[in-house]
């Protein structure tokens, strides 16, 4: 069971050593002569005037926010999706699992009502 | 074939495990990289064409060494490292964009029982590591400490979640149909069916009963992967190019391999969950590997098709679109499918 993820630990180990090593790589081969006009930021040619890590809005808070919601709900639906045919299959319960599901979707769909109306959803 | 590595085997020993495994990684990764390369190539090959221009055709016969000067270009320009950004994270960006993009293909299935790492969760793999990207964009952005990158990265992460969203609906769906996290077992269900028997695979592929879901992750992938018409992030208009203005030489270069090869892997995936993979469009046709090539190469035309035909999204469209249309019709036609396959009219059983 286990082993099957041996292959996709080295992979991972793999896929960061080649983002590594072109970098390393440009590194050596390239020339390498910084200065002070080099290295400042890029703002159109002018000289930056003040630190670029400003306010921003807070609908990227809130997206953020709303993404893990709904990304949860989708990780909580995953298991049910998968065992969902079974149910059908065997008769019984399906009903009651299908419901089950439907007022979990329902309450997020509550939220996501209430989201909508509010205007978190809105970008002007 | 195990008879004839048997002597490779014995010289390695113990470490022959991870040398195989090694051995078989380098033979997705090499071929990935130099279909990244001519991807550019088609790119803008395809796109000059849609223009009535011709596209490169300097480098080599017909352009076909393109990639490859523009490779050697990149290599050997400086990389620059702004003073005022956070050195060690502003390296760490790239990487992180880049890894993500080449992990999953850990568990795509080429052909049948041709996959690297055959594990029962392929699918919650997938949409783990590909919600992964977003922390390269993000990580770039903010070392960078320059404010076109912060705003673009912002944008692009914010994009990306969002339509990570419905894709995870569309996935939902597939699941509920298939019954299995395992892709390679995705695409054999979709191997059988009334218009299988009849020799009209393609009709009994995924695409068809969850059309809206196709659709969704189709549009969505092209808006996950920052491609135009949803390429706001880099709209040189308003922020240059993004969180990639600060970026030169191989540093930059990871971040183009990166969004080359999550188009590959977008189209590969959509070809596996929604166009049967490696499965045949006719009975009389035997399936292979070719038939997954053809429809990932037919999804990536469709993707440098749109790029030339429609013009850029407006920021606040896109995110309208995501999270007023494309969640709630996810949302629905998750229930449809589900009430769907309790009904007798269900074609899965």
């Amino acid at each position: 069971m286990l082993e099957n993820y041996f292959p996709v630990l080295v992979f991972i180990l793999v896929g960061l050593g080649f983002g590594v090593a072109p970098v390393i790589l440009g590194r050596v081969l390239a020339p390498y002569r910084p200065d002070g006009e080099k290295l400042s930021p890029y703002e159109c040619g002018f000289e930056a005037f003040e630190d670029a890590r400003m306010k921003f809005d807070v609908r990227y808070y809130l997206i953020a926010i709303l993404f893990i919601l709904f990304d949860l709900e989708i990780a909580f639906l995953f298991p049910w999706a998968t065992v969902f045919q079974e149910f059908i299959a065997a008769g019984e319960l399906a009903w009651f699992v299908f419901g089950s599901v439907m007022v979990f979707l329902a309450i997020l769909v509550i939220g996501y009502i209430v989201e909508w109306k509010n205007g978190a959803l809105d970008w002007e | 074939m195990e008879a004839m590595l048997q002597p490779v085997a014995d010289l390695f020993g113990p470490a022959w495990p991870l040398v195989w495994t090694l051995v078989k990684i380098i033979a997705i990764i090499a071929p990935l990289m130099i279909c990244v390369a001519y991807l550019t190539l088609a790119e803008r090959k395809v796109i000059g064409y849609m223009q009535v221009r011709i596209g490169p055709n300097r480098v080599g016969p017909k352009g076909l060494l393109q990639p490859i000067a523009d490779g050697v270009k990149l290599l050997l320009k400086e990389i620059v490292i702004p003073s005022g950004s956070s050195k060690g994270l502003f390296i760490v960006g790239p990487i992180l964009a880049l890894a993500p993009s080449l992990v999953a293909w850990a568990v795509v299935p080429f052909d049948d029982g041709l996959v690297l790492a055959d594990v029962n969760a392929g699918l919650l793999f997938l949409l783990a590591v590909t919600s992964l990207e977003v922390y390269g964009v993000v990580v770039a952005g903010w070392a960078s400490n320059s404010k076109y990158p912060f705003l673009g990265s912002m944008r692009a992460a914010a994009q990306m979640v969002s339509y990570e969203v419905s894709m995870g609906f569309a996935l939902i769906c597939v699941l509920l149909i298939s019954a299995s996290l395992n892709l390679s077992d995705i695409v054999v269900s979709q191997s059988s069916g009334r218009f299988a028997d009849m020799g009209l695979g393609f009709l009994s592929w995924n695409w068809l009963p969850l059309l809206p879901m196709f659709v969704v992750y189709l549009i969505s992938g092209i808006a996950e992967t920052n491609r135009a018409p949803f390429d706001v992030v880099e709209g040189e208009a308003e922020v240059v190019a993004g969180h990639m203005v600060e970026y030169s030489g191989m540093t930059f270069a990871l971040f183009f391999l990166a969004e080359y090869a999550n188009m590959i892997l977008v189209s590969i995936l959509t070809s596996v969950l929604f166009l049967g993979g490696w499965l045949s469009p006719f009975g009389f046709l035997p399936d292979g590997f070719h038939w997954l090539a053809l429809k990932t190469a037919a999804i990536l035309f469709i993707f440098l098709w749109v790029r030339a035909t429609f013009p850029r999204f407006r920021y606040d469209h896109i995110m309208r679109l995501g999270w007023k249309v494309f969640i709630p019709v996810t949302l629905v036609w998750v229930v449809v499918v589900a009430v769907w396959m309790m009904s007798p009219l269900s074609i899965w059983s």
